[in-house]
Order: structure tokens, then C-alpha cells, then sequence
């Protein structure tokens, strides 16, 4: 595969950045979730 | 050393913005995802001209049509909270939501295109009219966020961002159209252009078309979490306000 390190960086970079994202947004909705009660979550 | 039982396990709250229909749809995302990967950087052939350069066309293109469309739904959902009766500010969370994430693929579209850029055009960066205009429209959407972060009632700076919102959309068709109105060196829309002619091979076509699906479950996954997640920051906030006025009461000798 010719440029191989610009090709695979730029899979590298997109797939990083929606594992860094998704990953920020399930903790984030965790640690806010721990202090609130199954009422105030209308998505349960 | 003791270990928790399931019985000895609190059952009172249940933790994270998850639901069965997310963690299905979540499952989904990443088996297309998974797909993505295979095509795009082993079978899917490389092009006559462009050699592989062309496998970043895979994830390039399915990412600023997540943008695209993320910015498309904030403008929805901003015209929703303005023009609505009951100004919603659920709607305001869903604007929010999609602009944060348009705003991260927006990112990964100029990065991916730099790196594409470098290997056909012999430079990172160019200012051309499509470059120039992406690189506004990323501008403008983290204007938004900031928007939405300024001083304010919760109403005040939901009716702001969302007069923001309806105006910066303005710049995605022409965004999409600059190749068209102007000389570029940016080449024309691969898939949608004015003519609608598809001019790619069929396998190069089946892998973009499994990017864009990707994308599309991803942003849904990702936009049901982050809105959920903005609630519970919005209900945060209001429980502080509400212990913090009953603490100044307190102090004051005053009873609610």
C-alpha cells in the first residue's frame, strides 16, 4: 500500500476520536447518573 | 475480605444513559464500524488515478456527512425549541447534543482531509473555497458551544443558541455547493452532485455507502447518550441552585 502512514493515520485519527468521545460520554452519564434516582432518568 | 452479593448490591438506582435499545444500537455501530475497516483498507480496490489514497475517501466523506447532518438536526431542534409553544428545553439539549458531536467529526473531516490533501495535492493545507468554508463552518459551531455556555437564565441561553444555530446552518450548503460556485481544487461531490451521476467503481461505492451507514447509526448512538447526559448536567445544576438557596434561608433565619 503506497502512503500507508497517511492513510492509516487518518483511520487511526477517526476511529480514535470516536472511541475518545463515546468513551467521555458514557463516564461523563455515569458519574452524573450515581447521584440521581431511577425518577429522575425518563430514558429507564 | 468481603464480596458483594447480588443481594448486598444497591438495585435503588440504575447508573449510565444506557438502554437495551442503545446497547443494540451501540452493538450495530460497531459491527458496521468493524465493516468499515475491512472494506475501506482491504477489499475495496484502489483507484486508477488517486492509487490508495483513495480508502480515506472512506472515512472522510461519512465524516462530514455526520457533520452535515449533526448540524442539519441542531438546526431542527433549535427551530423546534424557538418556534414551539411550550419552547422545550429537551429539544435545546438535542441541539446542543448534535452540535458538540458535528463539531468532533467536523474536526476529524479537516484532519482527514489535510492528510488526503498532503498525498494528492503535495500540500496539508490550501486556501481554497471548499477548505475555506469547511474550516468556517468548524469555526462557527464552536462559536455555538460557546454560545451556549455564556452567563444567563437556562431559557435566556437556550433562546440565544438557538437563533445561533438557525443562522450558522446557512453556511452547510454552501459548504456543500463551493466546489461548484467557485474554482476549486478540491474535486466535485463524489456521490451527490448537481447531475446525481455516480461515477464510482461498484465496490468502492458498496464501502462508502457502509461509512455513511456506520456514521448514521453512530450519530444516533452517540446523540441519544449526549443529550441524556446534558439533562442530567441541566438537573445538576437546578438541585445545586435549589440546596444552595435553602442553605442562604437557613442562614437568614428564613423558613420555606
Amino acid at each position: 500500500m503506497t502512503d500507508a502512514g497517511f492513510i492509516l493515520g487518518s483511520y487511526v485519527i477517526t476511529f480514535g476520536s470516536i472511541l475518545i468521545f463515546a468513551w467521555r460520554t458514557i463516564r461523563s452519564g455515569k458519574s452524573l447518573s450515581d447521584g440521581m434516582s431511577d425518577e429522575e432518568k425518563p430514558w429507564l | 475480605m468481603t464480596l458483594d452479593s447480588p443481594s448486598t448490591v444497591s438495585t435503588t438506582s440504575r447508573r449510565g444513559t444506557a438502554t437495551a435499545a442503545t446497547r443494540v444500537l451501540g452493538a450495530l455501530t460497531i459491527v458496521m464500524i468493524g465493516w468499515l475497516g475491512v472494506f475501506g483498507l482491504l477489499l475495496s480496490p484502489a483507484d486508477r488515478d488517486q492509487g490508495d489514497a483513495v480508502r480515506i475517501m472512506y472515512v472522510h466523506v461519512p465524516s462530514v456527512w455526520l457533520a452535515y447532518l449533526a448540524f442539519i438536526v441542531t438546526a431542527l431542534a433549535s427551530a423546534v425549541h424557538l418556534f414551539g409553544k411550550s419552547h422545550s428545553l429537551q429539544a435545546d439539549r438535542v441541539a446542543g447534543a448534535s452540535a458538540e458531536i458535528g463539531v468532533v467529526f467536523m474536526a476529524v473531516t479537516l484532519v482527514t482531509g489535510m492528510l488526503w490533501g498532503r498525498i494528492t495535492w503535495g500540500v496539508y493545507w490550501q486556501w481554497d473555497a471548499r477548505l475555506t468554508t469547511t474550516a468556517l463552518l468548524f469555526i462557527s459551531y464552536i462559536g455555538y458551544l460557546a454560545v451556549r455556555g455564556l452567563e444567563g437564565s437556562r431559557s435566556q441561553r437556550a433562546r440565544r443558541s438557538a437563533i445561533v444555530g438557525l443562522l450558522a446552518v446557512l453556511e452547510v450548503p454552501l459548504v456543500h455547493w463551493s466546489v461548484k460556485l467557485w474554482r476549486s481544487l478540491h474535486q466535485e461531490a463524489t456521490v451527490l452532485g448537481t447531475d446525481l451521476d455516480v461515477s464510482l467503481d461498484g465496490l468502492m461505492l458498496f464501502s462508502l455507502f457502509v461509512g455513511v451507514v456506520a456514521f448514521t447509526l453512530l450519530f444516533l448512538w452517540l446523540l441519544l447518550h449526549r443529550s441524556r447526559v446534558l439533562m442530567m448536567i441541566d438537573l445538576s445544576a437546578e438541585t445545586g441552585l435549589d440546596a444552595a438557596l435553602a442553605q442562604r434561608r437557613a442562614e437568614g433565619g428564613v423558613t420555606p
